[in-house]
């Protein structure tokens, strides 16, 4: 059986048509977006176009009213719980770092690993070397392997949001969801981070929802900027930054 | 459990506990046996089941704290499970009584013959034997945990909605076992046990062996969670405690791992309240008033949540409390007391009594240790990180 003679699309992730509402707000309306395989997606918008529940659908949180969403070309997103799309290969990192503060570093990082996850299979763990060997290139990669025995909670702003995508890089999703990155980091930090994503997507494929202009021009990569739960404008940073009604929505009328 | 698990779990804390635990489970049972009644050592019989009680609030407090210290879930009717526990313990103990009841009757226990039941209700069969009564007592209560919590978790109540919900299952027992067409005895429960096993419930001999056997169930009760904590499946619930929904977007399914421990925690409730029926002497269906599963959790925060040494040592001093002023002339500001204690500990002592104990002691120990690492990585060169199990 081929895979490819099922797939409805080549997309990494496809959405379409997709609208939800909360008591009557239309929070997205008629979304439609596509993310390739491998590209990496910088996603902008003003307060209240909808990115943090366009994550939300993605990941399940957040049941649509109407319209698709395809992961890899074959899975419908919209009937799955959040563990199962976590399971599919679709990681998560939250607008506010969201680390298990009171586990060390390390732990975090063992527990984002993406290895049995089944009551049975956590209960009766032991450690392997392949285990150890994940956790410390992660540890190596987001710069924390001094900080390993720390509780995550003791961690400064920007330590925490690097550990969260450590998580990330631990659970190795095929696609990674990121809710700014660089909210709070100063600029070396968010020039650091915009390294890391542009290193994490030589093998992955990643969304990144940020306000941070100098942050999204320094990634180099597709804008696409919400307004009201749909898609404004797409293209280079300069294409979108330029475009008369992304100008509009953003000074306001 | 295997044997990592087992070495795992053993931290210095917990060797201390068990080891105390041991010595007093063979201690207390020989000084009263063996012992002159006149000896200063005595320990006379009402006090080995009087702290044979203690035990089994022990097990229950351990029971609560593995899912309310480390999972997060607030249960306020874990009293239901001990209380299942203890019935199916008592409706043994019923069948045993046999003919030497006030009727007489070989089958019927007594409260039967006395509400004109013709014969023994379907569900009261089986237990005339030991062993279907020792499985119902761990079946029943987890059972219903299971199914209960089914529910719940799936349905994602967490939180005080929980809370309230275990409440209502605790009180509607409660209502439940107090209807004499129950068949449980209505509100005077199940009491005037003759014999266990064949030994005689109310001799010293029998008394001793329950305070050990308590304790032993303590001690493995005690294992059993550490297991748990110290695996990685004890981290996750911390995790699911700590950020729940975080949790499920890491790929884990929540409601399997409350579902897991919530299920656990009702079987030990359930052997806590089958070991206490027969040392008290009587099961009724005020154990299921929502006031005792509260006041349990009360000992748990007393002792320090999260620690399971502190669940067992709050319940032992809580009650010990409650013993010495519920006997004297402060005997009707006793609830007054248990209240002003738990809101002197939610003040001054947040993390419990071992809670706090341990942010003092860690970190003096962890600087004493990390200087032995230094000398020591002076000595070979470079120390190797190790990954923490």
């Amino acid at each position: 059986m081929n895979v490819m003679d099922t797939r409805a699309t080549s997309a990494m992730l496809y959405l379409d048509g997709v609208h939800v509402s909360f008591d009557g707000f239309h929070a997205i309306n008629n979304l439609s977006l596509t993310l390739a395989p491998g590209e990496m997606r910088a996603i902008i918008g003003p307060n209240g176009a909808g990115k943090t529940t366009m994550m939300d659908i993605i990941t399940g949180k957040t049941k649509p009213d109407e319209g698709t969403v395809l992961f890899d070309g074959v899975t419908d997103l919209t009937r799955l719980d959040e563990t199962r799309i976590a399971e599919l290969g679709i990681g998560r990192k939250f607008q506010k770092p969201t680390v298990f503060e009171s586990q060390t570093v390390q732990d975090n990082l063992l527990l984002a690993l993406n290895v049995d996850h089944s009551v049975k299979g956590t209960l009766f763990w032991r450690g392997n070397k392949a285990e150890s060997e994940r956790i410390e290139k992660v540890l190596e990669i987001i710069r924390l392997t001094d900080a390993r025995n720390r509780l995550a909670g003791s961690l400064s702003h920007g330590q925490k949001q690097w550990l969260e995508i450590g998580m990330l890089l631990a659970q190795d999703p095929k696609l990674l969801l990121v809710d700014e990155p660089v909210a709070g980091m100063t600029d070396v930090e968010t020039h650091l981070t915009a390294e890391l994503l542009k290193e994490i997507n030589k093998t992955h494929t990643v969304m990144v929802v940020e306000h941070d202009m100098t942050f999204v021009r320094e990634l180099g990569v597709k804008v696409t900027c919400l307004h009201e739960g749909s898609v404004l404008a797409e293209g280079t940073i300069d294409q979108v930054s330029s475009n008369d009604r992304v100008i509009e929505v953003y000074l306001g009328r | 459990m295997t044997p990592h698990m087992l070495t795992r779990s053993l931290d210095r804390g917990a060797t201390i506990f068990l080891l105390v635990v041991a010595a007093i489970g063979v201690l207390i049972p020989l000084s009263n046996l063996l012992l002159p009644t006149g000896s200063f050592l005595h320990v006379p019989t009402y006090l080995v089941a009087l702290w044979g009680k203690y035990v089994c609030y022990a097990i229950l407090a351990l029971s609560i704290d593995l899912i309310w210290g480390y999972c997060g879930i607030l249960s306020l009717g874990h009293g239901a499970f001990f209380a299942l526990g203890g019935y199916a313990m008592g409706m043994y103990l019923m069948r045993q009584i046999g003919t030497r009841g006030v009727y007489g009757n070989p089958i019927l226990p007594d409260f039967m013959v006395f509400l004109n039941y013709p014969k023994l209700p379907w569900y009261w069969h089986g237990f005339d034997m030991f062993w279907f009564a020792a499985l119902m007592v761990i079946v029943v209560p987890g059972l219903l945990a299971f199914c209960f919590g089914w529910l719940a978790f799936r349905s994602r109540v967490t939180g005080v909605y929980l809370s309230i919900i275990t409440q209502a299952m605790t009180y509607a027992l409660l209502l439940g076992f107090f209807r004499n067409d129950f068949g449980f005895g209505g509100n005077n429960g199940l009491t005037d046990f003759k014999d266990i096993l064949g030994f005689n419930v109310q001799a010293d001999g029998t008394r001793a062996t329950l305070f050990m056997l308590s304790c032993l169930a303590l001690i493995i009760g005690f294992l059993i969670c550490r297991s748990i904590v110290s695996s990685k499946l004890g981290k996750v619930l911390i995790a699911i405690r700590d950020a729940e929904s975080r949790t499920r977007f890491l790929g884990y399914r929540v409601e399997s791992y409350k579902l897991f421990v919530f299920t656990v925690s009702a079987c030990m409730a359930g052997v806590a309240g089958a070991l206490y029926v027969p040392q008290v002497g009587i099961i009724n269906p005020s154990e299921f008033a929502p006031g005792n599963s509260i006041e349990a959790v009360i000992w748990v925060a007393v002792g320090g949540r999260g620690t399971l040494v502190g669940a067992a040592l709050g319940a032992v001093v809580v009650n010990y409390a409650k013993t010495f002023f519920t006997s004297g002339m402060l005997a009707p500001y006793w609830l007054f007391m248990l209240g002003a204690l738990f809101i002197l500990v939610t003040l001054l002592l947040p993390k419990g009594i071992v809670g706090t104990f341990n942010s003092w002691w860690e970190p003096w120990k962890a600087k004493k240790e990390s200087a032995a690492e230094v000398s020591a990585a002076a000595e070979d060169g470079v120390t190797e990180p190790k990954m923490a199990e």
